[in-house]
C-alpha cells in the first residue's frame, strides 16, 4: 500500500502529465489558434494543476499557474485570440511550472516573476487588439437559475478535495441553497470514515453564465457525477419530487405515483416556493440522471482505465515469469509421461500461460507517442535557438512498446535530434544554395518489426562527412591511417567515445560525450544503432529495440556441459562447422557462407569448457546491423521462451552474457550478450587482419 | 564491517569445509539447500563462478574453499548450499555458500571468540573475523563481507 498511498507522489505523476498536456495544448495552439477544444486541454491542465499543487503544498506553483491561468482564461472566453507570441510566453511559462514542481527549492522567483510581466504585456496587447471580440452566447444571459446535483467520487477526500470548498465557491457565484443528499450514506458499520459518501443539490440563482458553474467542478469533473441544469418552473413534475425526498426505490416511487391523493396532499403541503424550486430540480435531475447514464455508456472513459504502480505490475510480470517457468517443467514432465489426462491439463497450463503472459505484457505496452510528443517541443526550441527553421514529421506514433524502453529511450533520442538538428540540417541559405527548400525536415518514425520495434530519426541536411570521420578517427588513434574501412564501419566510428566531428562546440552538441552513450543505452535495453548517411542527402539512425525487456524468445544451445541461450531476435542462421573447415580455419576463423566470410568464435574456447568437440559442431550466425559473427557451439538444442533474470552484483565483472534464465528441468541458463560478442569477434577479426 | 560483540553470545550455523569447521552468523543465513544443479558462469570470478535456482532467483553460489586455499573436493551426500543475505555496499546481495557438511544451529559465547591472529595461520587473516573455541576445537567466523568485496 506504501505505493499508492502517498498522495503527493500521485500528485507529482499527474502533474507531469499534465504539464506534457499542457505542453501539447500550447503547440497545437501554435498551429492551429483557433482551435476551441485545445484552448479548453490547456486551461483545465492549467486548472488542474493549480488547484492540486495548492492541496498538495506546493503553494508557490499554484500562484505562478493561477496567474498564468487567468491571462489564459481570457483566450477562453474569446476576449483574447491566440498568437505566437503567447504561445512562446506560456511555454516558458509551462517551464518555470515544471521547475517549481521537480525542485521547488531552486526554482528562481525573479525568472518567474519576468515571464509573468511578459505575459501580461502580451495579452494586455493582445486584449486590446481583441476587444471588439463579442462575448459568448450564454454571458449575454441575465440572472438564471440552475439546479447543480454533484456527488464526488468516493476517494475524493482521500485525494485531497474539499467538497465544502466547492459549495463556497458555488455560494460566491450568487444565491444559493444548499441540500445534502444522505440516502447514499452505508450504515455506521459499513462506513469507511474516508470515502466520501453524500452527494448534494445546490439551487443556484446566478448571472454568472453557466460554465462559471462548470468551472468550479473543474478539477474533479472527470470522475464526479455532476448535473447542471436550468430550472423549469414546471410543477407538475411534483409527485416525482415527493418520491424522490422520500427516499423510495423506483417501485415506491411508481407505487407513489399511482397513489394519487397522497401525493395531492403533499403538493399542497409543499406548495411554496422552495418545495416548488426542489420539485422542478428534483424532475430536471431525473432527466439529467437518463441524460447521465446516456453518456456514461457512450464514453466510459474515466472509469475504464485505473493507475497502477509499475512496481506491482513488475510483481504481477515476475509471478506469469515463474509461472512460464513451472509450466515448462510441467510439459517436460507430460512429455516423458504416457498420461493422456496429465498430458492434455499440461496443454492447458501451456495455453493459460502463454494467454497470461501475452496479457501482463500488453499492460506495460505503452504507445511510443507519450514519447514523441515531447520532441515537439524539443524540436521547436532548437529551430529557435539554432536559428534554423525546421519542421518535425511523426509517423507510428501507436507503436507500442514496454514503458520501461520508453523511459529510457527519451535520452538517446533527444541526443539524436539535436545533432540532426545541429550538425545534420544546414542553415537556410546553405540549403538553398544546395536546391533543397529552405525549410529543414526531421523525421521521426517508430514501426513494428517482428519482435523488434525500428525507431527511426532521419534528417535531410548535408549528411556525415567520412572524410571528417576518417581524419578525427585516426588523430584519436582508433584506426591506423590509411586502414581500409568498410562505409558501414567507418560511420559506427562516430560511436566511439571522444569522437565528434562538429566543427565548432555548440551548447546543443558536438561535445563527443553524446552517440557513444547513445550506443551503450541502446544496447543496454538490448537494442542496436544502425546508421546510413547520403552526402547531401540526410543522415538516418536507426533504433533497432525489444519489444519487451522481461521475456524473449532465445535459440537454447550447449557448449560443453553448459547450455546457454542466444536471443533468437538476433540469429539469422544455423550451418554445421564440417571438421574440413574447422581444421582449416584454425588460425583465420573465417567462416564462407554462401560467398560472405563470417568471422566466427569458437564459444568452447572463449568459455574454456575444457571438453572435445562434439564430431559435429554448429555455427549460429548472430547479427546486429551490418555486422554478423558466427558462434561455434557443439549443440543446438531448439527454442526456448526465456524469462530474463538479471546477474547478481558479484558478477558484475563477467562478460559476454547479458543475464540468466531458468529451463525447464529448474537449472540455471546463461543469455549470451550478442552485441558484446559481436564486436569482440570483429575486434578481433580486425586484429587478425592487421597483423 | 561489525566486529563481533565479546559480551553476548552469537547465534551461529556451523558447517565443515575441508574438515575445518566454519560458522555463520545465523541472522545471515536464509535457508539451507541440498546439493542442485550447478552452473558455471564463464569469466567470473573463481570461488564465485556458479549459479544456482534458489525457488526461481538466479544466485550466485559461492566456494569458499578457494577463498581459504583448501583441496577441492567431489560434492557428496552431505553437501549443502547455505543461501546467506548480506549487505555489500549498501545493497542487499543473495548469495549461496557450498559446505561440505552443515552441523546445527548453535551459540557461541561471545568471550571466546578472538580476533584472528596475525601470524600463525595459513589464511588471508581478511577473511576471518574471529575465532572461536567450542568442545576441543575452533570454529572459524568468515568475514564474509570482505570475502565477497569486488578485488
Amino acid at each position: 500500500m506504501s505505493a499508492t498511498a502517498d498522495p503527493t507522489a500521485i500528485f507529482l505523476s499527474e502533474a507531469q502529465e499534465l504539464m506534457e498536456q499542457l505542453e501539447a495544448a500550447l503547440l497545437d495552439l501554435e498551429r492551429s489558434p483557433e482551435d476551441r477544444a485545445v484552448v479548453d486541454t490547456a486551461f483545465r491542465a492549467l486548472h488542474t494543476i493549480k488547484g492540486s499543487g495548492a492541496m498538495f503544498g506546493f503553494d508557490a506553483l499554484a500562484r505562478f499557474t493561477h496567474l498564468v491561468e487567468t491571462a489564459f482564461d481570457q483566450v477562453r472566453k474569446g476576449a483574447l485570440s491566440v498568437s505566437p507570441a503567447l504561445v512562446g510566453v506560456t511555454l516558458r511559462a509551462a517551464d518555470h511550472m515544471r521547475g517549481l514542481l521537480e525542485r521547488p527549492a531552486e526554482v528562481d522567483a525573479a525568472a518567474g516573476e519576468i515571464i509573468l510581466a511578459e505575459l501580461k504585456q502580451t495579452t494586455g496587447i493582445a486584449t486590446s487588439g481583441a476587444a471588439s471580440h463579442a462575448p459568448a452566447a450564454e454571458e449575454a444571459e441575465g440572472p438564471a437559475t440552475y439546479r447543480v446535483r454533484f456527488r464526488l467520487p468516493a476517494n475524493a477526500l482521500e485525494m485531497g478535495n474539499n467538497p465544502a470548498l466547492l459549495l463556497d465557491e458555488l455560494r460566491a457565484l450568487g444565491e444559493c441553497t444548499v441540500a445534502a443528499l444522505t440516502d447514499p450514506v452505508p450504515p455506521l458499520e459499513e462506513i469507511e470514515p474516508s470515502s466520501c459518501y453524500l452527494a448534494w443539490d445546490v439551487v443556484l440563482t446566478t448571472e454568472q453564465p453557466r460554465s462559471a458553474i462548470e468551472a468550479v467542478f473543474i478539477f474533479v469533473i472527470d470522475d464526479m457525477e455532476l448535473a447542471i441544469e436550468r430550472v423549469r418552473e414546471d410543477p407538475q413534475r411534483l409527485g416525482e419530487l415527493l418520491v424522490e425526498r422520500g427516499d423510495a426505490t423506483p417501485e415506491a416511487v411508481n407505487a407513489a405515483l399511482s397513489r394519487q391523493d397522497p401525493v395531492g396532499a403533499l403538493l399542497v403541503k409543499a406548495g411554496d416556493v422552495t418545495a416548488d424550486r426542489v420539485a422542478s430540480a428534483l424532475a430536471e435531475q431525473d432527466h439529467v440522471r437518463k441524460v447521465g447514464a446516456g453518456a456514461q455508456s457512450a464514453a466510459p472513459k474515466g472509469a475504464d482505465s485505473m493507475r497502477v504502480p509499475a512496481e506491482r505490475l513488475d510483481s504481477l510480470m515476475d509471478g506469469v515469469g515463474e509461472l512460464v517457468i513451472a509450466q515448462a517443467r510441467l510439459k517436460q514432465l507430460a512429455g516423458a509421461s504416457d498420461n493422456l489426462q496429465m498430458k492434455s491439463v499440461a496443454e492447458e497450463i501451456e495455453r493459460l500461460a502463454a494467454g497470461l503472459r501475452d496479457i501482463i505484457m500488453g499492460i506495460r505496452m505503452v504507445p511510443i507517442g507519450s514519447l514523441f510528443g515531447r520532441f515537439r517541443r524539443l524540436v521547436r526550441d532548437l529551430s529557435q535557438d539554432l536559428g534554423k527553421d525546421i519542421a518535425l514529421h511523426t509517423a507510428g506514433e501507436e507503436t507500442e512498446l514496454d514503458k520501461t524502453v520508453i523511459d529510457r529511450l527519451a535520452d538517446p533520442i533527444v541526443h539524436l535530434i539535436r545533432n540532426a538538428a545541429d550538425h545534420g540540417l544546414e542553415d537556410a541559405a546553405e540549403r538553398i544554395a544546395a536546391g533543397k527548400p529552405p525549410q529543414g525536415q526531421v523525421r521521426l518514425s517508430a514501426v513494428h518489426s517482428g519482435s523488434q520495434v525500428l525507431i527511426t530519426i532521419g534528417d535531410d541536411g548535408k549528411g556525415l562527412d567520412r572524410a571528417r570521420i576518417r581524419a578525427k578517427a585516426e588523430a584519436e588513434g582508433l584506426i591506423e591511417p590509411g586502414a581500409k574501412l568498410g562505409d558501414g564501419e567507418l560511420l559506427q566510428m562516430i560511436f566511439q567515445p571522444g569522437l565528434s566531428t562538429a566543427k565548432q562546440v555548440t551548447n546543443l552538441s558536438g561535445r563527443g560525450v553524446g552517440m557513444d552513450v547513445v550506443k551503450r543505452t541502446i544496447e543496454a535495453l538490448r537494442g542496436t544503432v544502425e546508421i546510413a548517411s547520403t552526402p547531401g542527402q540526410g543522415t538516418e539512425v536507426t533504433l533497432r529495440l525489444p519489444l519487451t525487456l522481461a521475456i524473449i524468445d532465445g535459440l537454447l544451445v550447449r557448449v560443453g556441459e553448459g547450455r546457454y541461450v542466444i536471443p533468437l531476435a538476433a540469429v539469422e542462421e544455423c550451418v554445421e562447422l564440417s571438421e574440413a573447415e574447422d581444421g582449416r580455419s584454425k588460425g583465420r576463423s573465417i567462416l564462407n557462407v554462401r560467398g560472405d566470410l563470417v568471422p566466427f568464435l569458437r564459444l568452447r574456447d572463449l568459455f574454456a569448457t575444457g571438453t572435445p568437440p562434439d564430431p559435429y559442431q554448429k555455427v549460429v550466425i548472430v547479427a546486429s546491423g551490418d555486422l554478423r559473427v558466427g558462434l561455434v557451439v557443439d549443440q543446438v538444442i531448439g527454442d526456448h521462451q526465456t524469462v530474463i533474470k538479471s546477474l547478481s552484483k558479484l558478477h558484475a565483472d563477467v562478460e559476454n552474457f547479458s543475464g540468466a534464465t531458468i529451463l525447464g528441468d529448474g537449472s540455471v541458463a546463461l543469455i549470451l550478450d550478442v552485441a558484446r560478442l559481436i564486436s569482440f569477434g570483429q575486434t578481433r577479426e580486425d586484429e587478425l587482419k592487421t597483423a | 564491517m561489525a566486529s563481533i560483540d565479546h559480551k553476548a553470545a552469537i547465534e551461529v550455523v556451523t558447517f565443515a569445509l575441508d574438515g575445518e569447521i566454519f560458522a555463520l552468523e545465523a541472522g545471515l543465513v536464509r535457508e539451507i539447500l541440498d546439493a542442485v544443479t550447478i552452473t558455471r558462469v564463464p569469466g567470473a570470478r573463481p570461488f564465485i563462478d556458479g549459479l544456482i535456482n534458489v525457488r526461481g532467483k538466479v544466485v550466485p553460489l559461492a566456494d569458499l574453499r578457494l577463498k581459504f586455499g583448501m583441496a577441492m573436493t567431489p560434492a557428496t551426500h552431505d553437501t549443502r548450499i547455505i543461501v546467506i543475505e548480506m549487505m555489500l555496499a549498501g545493497e542487499p546481495v543473495t548469495v549461496g555458500v557450498l559446505a561440505d557438511k552443515v552441523y546445527e544451529v548453535t551459540t557461541v559465547a561471545g568471550a571466546s571468540v578472538q580476533d584472528a591472529p596475525e601470524i600463525g595461520m595459513s589464511w588471508n587473516p581478511d577473511f576471518v573475523k574471529g575465532i572461536g573455541k567450542r568442545d576441543d576445537g575452533f570454529i572459524i567466523i568468515p568475514d564474509i563481507e570482505h570475502i565477497f568485496a569486488a578485488e
